[in-house]
């Protein structure tokens, strides 16, 4: 999991595109904070072959589900 | 259908990209001066010599602009729930930062908006600026693929998120109710401009569409290198397009030569110097510096407006940086570098490589 919280744009891309060039996992879940770091994660995990699922959480968080396609 | 595709997730940064052009030949011939219509670090400049930080009196005047970009991102960001204040993410070297990119924009002569307005008029300079500018991007493309952070930012008060904004706009009405605090230059780049409600209005309307959109000159060529994202980048090109656009029907309409607003080459361009090693290093600062603070300074002044501080932190460094810029010489002119342009320029990327290197964390598992 990458807690991606409180990092401002573009770390929580980064964060994502490391661990999967790293570890090209099956599933991967990743919290943010806020709007654009849905928006950019969701955009490169979506270029990377994965598809993503957004849960809203308390406090304006969200987790997302990254999946290979 | 890619294609199609392309343009429906980017029309809004593109069309963004258009109007930030369009405003800033609007707002060249309205009085702003010539290929200068929008430039951040230039008005950021004029507001440092307005409120006397530099006694430069030819760059004294509180750009209204600055105003209408962060109260019109504040607004925009409020009515779309967006307005999350937050901060403490190196406050201290984030103001460091953002005086350093002032210096070497002010070396270069123009913010990364300013360097694509240039081109649009022309200026090759400008194309040497952006040469700098993008191996600045990728130096510290480099640090932040290494682990280059800043830390984390935490949720802040209300207060701490308006206080810029209000800040801004309490300066902004003492200026134009005619409180005399304020300077105000009566010859050279400060004296021309806009009228003020004008420059306001446009300055709204940047503010809110670039913060609905996330426009940002640093973003365009970081994301279409690191990701593969290129919608930014297409607003970059928008804008070189709508200034070109805007200049050619300037020349016409007032049935002028084209070379008036487009001549292209190195000399005899407005507010621009042909010192090519300088203008190049003083934009690799501006890429460098705004790539790790995470925005150009157009970013920035929006993300202030959406109540972060981090960011308004860096505009206020920004501010510093340009009062040491004119204070201690380093800005340059129309003639060429300041006297000590160069020597700033070094110790800037200097500052810059030891912040990248001392701020690379470890992986996070």
């Amino acid at each position: 999991m990458i807690d991606a919280r409180c990092l401002a744009c573009p770390l929580p891309v980064i964060q994502v595109q490391r661990a999967i060039e790293k570890n090209h996992p099956a599933t991967l879940e990743v919290l943010v904070d806020n709007n654009p770091a849905v928006q950019n994660v969701t955009r490169f995990a979506n270029h990377s072959g994965y598809t993503v699922t957004v849960k809203p959480l308390e406090d304006d968080e969200f987790s997302l589900t990254l999946t290979k396609a | 259908m890619k294609k199609e595709n392309f343009f429906k997730r980017h029309w809004l940064v593109m069309l963004c990209g258009l109007i930030v052009g369009a405003a800033a030949v609007v707002l060249s011939v309205l009085g702003n001066p010539k290929n200068m219509g929008f430039c951040i670090a230039c008005f950021l400049r004029d507001i440092a010599g307005a409120t006397k930080l530099h006694q430069a009196g030819v760059v004294q005047y509180f750009r209204p602009e600055i105003v209408g970009i962060v109260v019109g991102a504040m607004l925009m960001a409020l009515v779309g729930k967006e307005f999350k204040p937050k901060g403490g993410s190196s406050p201290v070297l984030r103001f460091t930062l953002g005086a350093a990119v002032m210096v070497g924009a002010l070396v270069f002569l123009g913010c990364p908006l300013r360097m694509v307005i240039r081109i649009g008029g022309g200026d090759l300079n400008a194309v040497i600026g952006l040469v700098g500018f993008i191996l600045g991007i990728l130096l510290g493309i480099v640090f932040l693929k290494k682990g280059f952070s800043l830390g984390r930012a935490y949720k802040q008060s209300k207060v701490e998120g308006f206080t810029f904004p209000v800040m801004l706009t309490f300066g902004f009405i003492l200026t134009f109710i005619g409180v005399s605090f304020f300077a105000s230059s009566e010859s050279g780049p400060g004296s021309m401009h806009a009228p003020w409600y004008i420059a306001l209005g446009i300055g709204l309307i940047v503010g809110a569409i670039a913060q609905r959109s996330r426009l940002c000159m640093v973003g365009g060529i970081r994301d279409a290198v690191m990701f593969k994202e290129f919608g930014l980048l297409a607003a970059f090109g928008c804008i070189i397009l709508a200034v070109l656009g805007g200049n050619l029907l300037r020349a016409l309409i007032e049935g002028v030569p084209v070379s008036t607003y487009i001549k292209f080459g190195f000399e005899g361009q407005p507010i621009a110097h042909t010192e090519w090693l300088w203008n190049l290093l003083g934009m690799t600062v501006v890429g460098w510096g705004c790539a790790l603070l995470g925005g150009c300074p157009l970013r920035q002044l929006i993300l202030a407006g959406e109540g972060n501080s981090d960011s308004a932190i860096t505009v206020l460094g920004m501010l510093a940086g340009a009062a040491a810029a004119h204070t201690l010489k380093t800005a340059s002119s129309a003639d060429g570098t300041g006297v000590n342009g160069p020597v700033a320029t070094i110790v800037c990327l200097v500052f810059l490589l030891i912040v990248s290197v001392t701020h690379l964390r470890k992986e996070q598992s």
